[in-house]
């Protein structure tokens, strides 16, 4: 639900959330981009950093520069004013992942596919079928949660986390899906595999997406999954970057 | 030649730190940086670094190369030595070359800063030289064997010199903290309770989390939130009502409620606390949060004050040093 107001809330003496609403929406999140991006143009004295996430906006500020009680002003100023509205709720970029749905590379995608009475093939189809938002980044470097997930692929996470995940891997978990830059232990489902590199320290700009960007997969086989590979190993971006007007 | 600092031992959680890998949250990227920053800035100020190597409480010896180094040390109540010399725990000091340096866990603190003058000469990571091990940014945790070169080394003092300052000396008040951001999913008898418990440091905690163990923290609203930006300090209460202080290597987001979070001149405190050592908390408003952030922040721009080792460290020094010799002759 989005909030009339937005909340201001404490995150201790130097850090602020603010927040549009209590749940996964892309009104809500397409309101903490907007005010993120005004409150980058304007170089609000004192604010050190902003972390977009789904339905607030998090302020880290030095309390020695800028009052919280001014802080919450400049903000509200912009909102009441319109300044910080979202201007177009269509996102501006849309990106196509190629993704490998063989089990091959989609480890957990039979037990999913059974979790949810799918087949291996109908859960594919579906997770590719899909228009998604990236919503933000979260938990690792490069890891960028998806909502847009169809409702028959909403999956409860596991009570236990799995293993390490692979580089690339794509899960779903909750009612969100999820590409993983690096291996790291997880309670969703790798349900996929994109050869793409989300997250390159020897590339400009390191992180490929930017939160608000629409996300498509594209189904690829094990074969052009090698072949992509080998090219976003030699730094090639592998995914397609379109502007949507 | 450049000056070269060898790590002749290491334990775990030995880490290069320097402020923190900031403005790439965003990004799902963990500022990292030191866990006591006022201990971090203590050291670096003392000895004109860029970054400074963060001693666990599994300790740690250093050894100089190619030049005498300005080091600095600044943290827990470690035992520090210089060739066997106890020094005191914070202090500024000649590391000549082949000398050693150890530190250990003395009686106090969990995490101690070794800071050479100079320019630790290693390339950041996005903007850091900031160890996180989890995500694999960064320098990886040292070990006994490697050596960190510092170009423009600093001129190291004639002698060892103490470093005193308020904010290093170990202190049972409590915690301060700020409620929120989530503390309406608490109930306030439940929210009464947390502020009261004696709590203590668990074992299994890190530079990511310190775990407390006390009585069970319930949820008014169940535990999952829409996942949000987590602040250093945040208390967080995951579903098993245990509370954990979410520190340096903290994910920079999370989906547990935060009932309050500790305000940033207690971090360094509790970050030096141990586990099985106990804390408690006290709840405080804005502007006496910032009141004490002010006070914290202008003693440490003042920096830490020089003074001679103390008659009774000097005494203890010639003792040590004695016995030492003693050693080596037995040996010779």
């Amino acid at each position: 639900m989005e909030y009339e107001t937005p909340r201001f809330l404490d995150c201790g003496e130097a850090a602020l959330s603010v927040e549009f609403g209590d749940s996964v929406d892309p009104a809500i999140n397409a309101r903490v981009l907007a005010l993120d991006e005004r409150l980058h143009a304007s170089a609000l004295a004192g604010l050190r950093e902003t972390t977009p996430t789904y339905r607030a906006l998090f302020l880290r500020y030095e309390p020695l520069e800028i009052s919280r009680d001014a802080l919450i002003a400049a903000i509200q100023g912009l909102i009441d004013s319109g300044q910080a509205n979202p201007c177009d709720s269509q996102t501006a970029v849309r990106w196509t992942i190629p993704c490998c749905y063989d089990p091959e590379f989609a480890e957990d995608i039979v037990e999913a596919a059974e979790l949810l009475g799918q087949t291996a093939r109908s859960l594919a189809q579906l997770h590719a079928g899909a228009d998604y938002r990236a919503y933000m980044y979260g938990f690792a470097p490069g890891w960028c949660y998806l909502g847009g997930l169809p409702d028959a692929l909403a999956i409860p996470r596991r009570t236990s986390p799995r293993g390490l995940t692979p580089q690339g891997a794509t899960l779903i978990g909750g009612a969100l899906s999820l590409i993983a830059a690096n291996p790291m232990p997880t309670g969703w489902y790798v349900i996929g595999r994109t050869p793409e590199r989300m997250f390159a320290l020897d590339r400009d700009p390191p992180f490929l997406i930017a939160p608000g960007d629409a996300v498509r997969f594209e189904p690829i086989d094990p074969e052009t999954f090698g072949m992509l590979d080998a090219r976003a190993l030699a730094g090639e971006t592998v995914a397609r970057r379109e502007t949507l007007k | 030649m450049s000056a070269r600092l060898l790590v002749d031992a290491a334990g775990p959680g030995v880490t290069i730190q320097d402020q923190g890998r900031f403005g790439l949250s965003r990004y799902g990227v963990t500022p990292a940086g030191p866990m006591d920053v006022g201990a971090y800035l203590a050291a670096t100020r003392a000895a004109g670094a860029n970054s400074a190597i963060e001693v666990s409480l599994g300790g740690a010896a250093f050894r100089a190369e190619g030049a005498t180094l300005c080091v600095a040390v600044a943290g827990g109540d470690f035992d520090i030595r210089l060739d066997g010399r106890p020094l005191p725990s914070a202090c500024l000091l000649p590391l000549a070359e082949g000398a050693r340096l150890t530190l250990r866990a003395g009686s106090s603190g969990a995490w101690c800063y070794v800071a050479v003058g100079g320019t630790l000469d290693l390339a950041p990571t996005l903007g850091s030289r900031a160890t996180h091990a989890r995500s694999g940014l960064g320098p990886k945790p040292l070990v006994a064997g490697e050596a960190l070169t510092f170009a423009e080394a600093a001129p190291p003092p004639l002698e060892p010199l103490a470093l005193t300052a308020p904010w290093l000396a170990s202190s049972d008040a409590p915690m301060r903290l700020l409620l929120g951001p989530q503390d309406d999913y608490f109930a306030p008898e439940e929210i009464e309770a947390f502020l009261n418990a004696r709590w203590r440091i668990g074992a299994r905690s890190d530079r990511m989390a310190y775990r407390l163990e006390g009585p069970t923290v319930r949820h008014r609203r169940g535990h999952d939130i829409v996942s949000d930006g987590v602040a250093m300090g945040a208390i967080q209460i995951p579903g098993d009502g245990a509370p954990l202080a979410l520190m340096a290597d903290r994910q920079p987001t999370g989906g547990y409620p935060k009932i309050a979070t500790v305000i940033g001149p207690d971090l360094g405190r509790l970050a030096q606390l141990r586990p099985g050592e106990d804390l408690s908390f006290r709840a405080v408003d804005w502007d006496e949060a910032v009141a004490a952030r002010r006070d914290y922040f202008a003693a440490i721009e003042a920096g830490p004050k020089r003074e001679p080792l103390s008659a009774e460290m000097t005494t203890e020094s010639l003792l040590a040093e004695n016995l030492v010799g003693g050693v080596v002759n037995a040996k010779d």
